[in-house]
């Protein structure tokens, strides 16, 4: 199968940075349809100046970026930004609509969608975001996890096949994080949507299929949430919170306890401590 | 702080007022304000405060948003009251006389006519922005400012921006309170000392307070851009404004009351 | 300095169409010296007490005493300066305060506001950038052309530099990667330690609360619904939720081994402290030498 997202050794210049330094340098990878890819890396690794090449906010100074078979330039851009949803980190600063019900609706207007088919996109859109009760409410009364959902519900109203999340929930109190990350969840489940999440959460990076590691600009390790998860006490360094079971391990091994090498889930570490005990 | 303004909020509602066509009530809050130079006695001053005072009673929105809407501007309107009386072409009864201060008869009644339509126009302003969300006042400009596409204005656009507008005002007052409690936590005086003083006070709220809307004018339109915002041509439009039987009827009951003040004035 | 609440009601726009109460009935004290935590869903009400630490707000009925100083209702606005000056209050995303075209002016700001010389607070201001772990080269560089985590640091240096004694931390962390998290919780128990600075955290991160917190102060519609030490506070895992609260990560992994059958003395707050019970009870064979799935 045809990767939904190429890139080709992507290279990116900040304006203002000098010709020698580069913020992206020779990023390649491809995402299959369907996949949940988490990148990774600590503030200012490259990987939100990733993200906002693949849609075209930001031009490549070289590489190739090709989305669903079209490659990005200038006279596709605006076919590749209606096959990517993008949510970005402050809720506040995406929500363009002065109603919840118009904020949805903008994404449609610009496409140029008809009323009669708004009429019917924004109110299911806001039901699957359980936010249905809020259509007419202003921004400044939504907490930011419910502002987050609108902007969803905004994607899920415009049908793109992928969706890019930069660092959504960073800004958001656990409760409405988690709400986020179910309503992704179920998004993801409904339809074969792709998903790009850029993070720094745990349980999101968890939920991904496959994980990307970004740092100082350039793509250092891609894996499974296994294969990366095991890294340990390394995995602040790539800019991603430590899964518990993990940092119960590095206490154990501390105090001198053999630990097993793969990585543990929750329940694996609590299968293997009591597997322990019993084996006197 | 700021949410003591009264004057322009919105006070959400389900009165026949509050479902009007916000164009409706545009311009016929305009309209009336026209109107009120028609009236120039007594029985038409009635006329206009009963008018007024049955479309408040009908909007269901408590008197005394209406009154504290008067009270910030108490001052001015006194000061125009007193130099209208003051000054105002003499007539009638002359009370007393100085120099070129006269207060007659008719500059009372002239005075006391403008302080009636001061009140009036106030009345009917807050009914509108009481009754009416600011979005929707934006979309009945943006109907009434298109003829101007014909000479290729960008009725879209400045629609568009206005309505933008209006949805940051609260997150600006809750940003400008923010800063304003952190520079407070940092020993800032704000509204205290000489005007150097407090001019003094304001920078250190004003110039994070400009960074804060550019970084987030900078993240809206990217916002904008990654949804396919490409300007106002090719969009359609969710929002339609409907004019129903009751604006037609509001509009009616405009044109009787032209007709009656015509009527009844001196 | 120590801060006492006693029976504080707090009412937004009083007698206007538009009151809302958001604190009531609010009794507690936070100890001299202690690093306390302030918890509660968003909404519950702490950013209004918050701005009771230095009387940014006064109390709508009770009194709020803070060290010396009582402030009641009728206390005048003039003067709270020096209180301002004892409590320094981290706002959240406290970067968004920063204007002077320099870092150092920016630090030497508050310092000047409380009457210190500009020399003086310029030679604080270089002070503060070593404590917050910032370097010296960047005194003179513009604030706003720094990193979002060193813009932070610049902040904070500039709150520390009015030398409170009490130090306010809103949500210290949010924005922050892993690392700059961790440094910036490691940064405060230094400085609490080197300063000997009463510090008050508000967060929604039960692992630092666990990690660093001595004292518990719990929030919920706007009252004080438990006060604590962390290991009391936590113990009750469905009351925590029963509030819109979690659990440090810990805690509730803890809970589920008690599900399955391990035993406690104690309920364990943090990994180290976990990896310790686990570890009594352990056979020998598990530590060092061999591989423990050859037994």
């Amino acid at each position: 199968m045809s990767p939904i997202i190429d890139v080709e050794h992507l290279n990116y210049r900040y304006p203002q940075q000098p010709a020698d330094e580069l913020t992206l340098r020779d990023v390649s990878f491809s995402i299959a349809a369907g996949e949940w890819v988490a990148i990774v890396g600590h503030n200012g690794s490259g990987k939100s100046t990733l993200a906002k090449n693949i849609n075209g906010l930001l031009a490549p100074a070289s590489g190739t970026i090709t989305v669903d078979g079209q490659v990005l330039a200038e006279d596709t851009v605006w076919d590749i930004r209606r096959k990517i949803g993008m949510v970005f980190q402050n809720p506040d600063n995406q929500f363009v609509g002065a109603t919840v019900a118009d904020d949805v609706a903008f994404g449609l207007e610009n496409q140029g969608v008809s009323r009669e088919e708004m009429l019917t996109r924004v109110p299911a859109a806001l039901k699957q975001v359980n936010m249905q009760d809020f259509a007419t409410r202003e921004p400044a009364r939504l907490s930011g996890g419910q502002k987050q959902r609108v902007a969803l519900a905004g994607m899920i109203a415009a049908r793109p096949q992928i969706l890019i999340l930069d660092e959504a929930t960073s800004m958001l109190d656990p409760r409405g994080r988690e709400e986020v990350l179910a309503t992704i969840r179920q998004m993801k489940a409904a339809s074969d949507l792709t998903v790009l999440s850029i993070t720094h959460d745990i349980d999101e990076a968890a939920s991904a299929n496959r994980i990307l590691v970004v740092n100082d600009g350039q793509l250092k390790e891609e894996g499974t949430p296994a294969e990366i998860f095991k890294h340990g006490e390394d995995l602040i360094k790539m800019g991603l919170d430590m899964p518990y079971a993990e940092r119960l391990k590095a206490a154990l091994k501390r105090q001198n306890v053999q630990v097993p090498a793969t990585y543990l889930t929750e329940k694996g570490m609590a299968d293997w401590l009591w597997q322990l005990r019993s084996n006197k | 702080m700021m949410n003591k303004l009264i004057f322009g909020r919105y006070i959400p509602g389900d009165s026949v007022i509050h479902h009007m066509d916000p164009r409706a009530k545009l311009l016929l809050s305009f309209y009336f304000i026209g109107i009120i130079f028609i009236a120039n006695n007594w029985l038409t001053y009635l006329l206009l405060f009963a008018f007024t005072f049955l479309a408040i009673t009908l909007s269901g929105v408590k008197w005394s948003f209406f009154i504290n809407g008067v009270k910030p501007l108490i001052w001015l309107i006194l000061f125009t009251v007193v130099l209208q009386i003051l000054f105002s072409a003499s007539g009638g009864h002359v009370y007393w006389h100085w120099g070129i201060i006269t207060i007659s008869q008719l500059g009372l009644i002239n005075g006391a006519y403008i302080f009636c339509r001061f009140v009036l126009i106030i009345f009917m302003s807050t009914l509108l922005t009481l009754t009416t969300p600011p979005l929707e006042l934006s979309d009945a400009i943006e109907y009434i400012l298109m003829p101007l596409k014909a000479v290729h204005f960008p009725v879209y656009e400045v629609a568009l921006m206005l309505s933008i507008a209006l949805r940051f005002v609260p997150t600006l007052m809750d940003e400008t309170e923010k800063i304003m409690n952190a520079q407070r936590a940092r020993g800032v005086d704000f509204g205290e000392g000489n005007i150097f003083q407090q001019m003094r006070a304001v920078v250190p709220l004003l110039i994070p307070l400009f960074v804060s809307s550019f970084n987030r004018a900078e993240d809206l339109a990217t916002a904008m851009e990654a949804r396919g915002y490409q300007g106002g041509e090719g969009r359609s439009k969710f929002r339609i404004l409907k004019w129903h039987a009751r604006d037609s009827w509001a509009t009616v009951s405009f044109a009787v009351l032209t007709a009656a003040l015509i009527f009844l004035r001196a | 300095m120590a801060i006492t609440f006693k029976q504080v009601d707090f009412t937004y726009q009083p007698g206007t169409p538009f009151e809302t109460k958001a604190l009531t009935d609010i009794n507690l004290t936070i100890p001299d010296g202690s690093y306390t935590a302030l918890i509660g869903h968003t909404g519950s009400g702490k950013s209004t007490l918050l701005q009771h630490l230095n009387a940014l707000l006064k109390p709508t009925s009770g009194t709020v005493t803070i060290g010396e100083r009582v402030i009641t209702p009728e206390t005048s606005n003039k003067d709270l300066k020096k209180l301002r000056q004892h409590v320094g209050i981290v706002f959240q995303f406290p970067e968004s305060q920063l204007f002077e075209e320099t870092v150092a002016k920016d630090i030497a700001f508050g310092p000047q506001n409380f009457g210190v010389s500009e020399a003086d607070a310029l030679k604080t201001a270089a002070e503060m950038l070593d404590l917050v772990g910032l370097d010296q080269s960047l005194l003179d560089r513009s604030p706003f052309d720094l990193s979002g985590g060193q813009m932070r640091r610049v902040a904070i240096a500039g709150v520390l530099a009015m030398q409170p004694r009490v130090l306010v931390l809103d949500e210290p962390t949010a924005g922050l990667d892993p690392q700059g998290r961790l440094d910036m919780m490691e940064m405060f128990a230094k400085l609490r330690r080197e300063r000997d600075l009463t510090v008050v955290l508000v967060t929604h991160q039960m692992d630092d609360v666990a990690n660093y917190a001595d004292h518990v102060i719990v929030m919920d519609q706007g009252r004080v619904v438990k006060t604590g030490a962390p290991r009391e506070i936590f113990k009750d895992p469905q009351w925590l939720v029963a509030h819109q609260l979690g659990l440090p990560k810990t805690t509730a992994f803890a809970q589920q081994l008690i599900d399955r059958g391990w035993q406690f003395d104690r309920m364990p707050l943090t990994e180290d402290e976990l990896a310790a019970d686990l570890i009594a009870q352990l056979p020998a064979t598990a530590f060092g030498g061999a591989p423990t799935d050859d037994e």
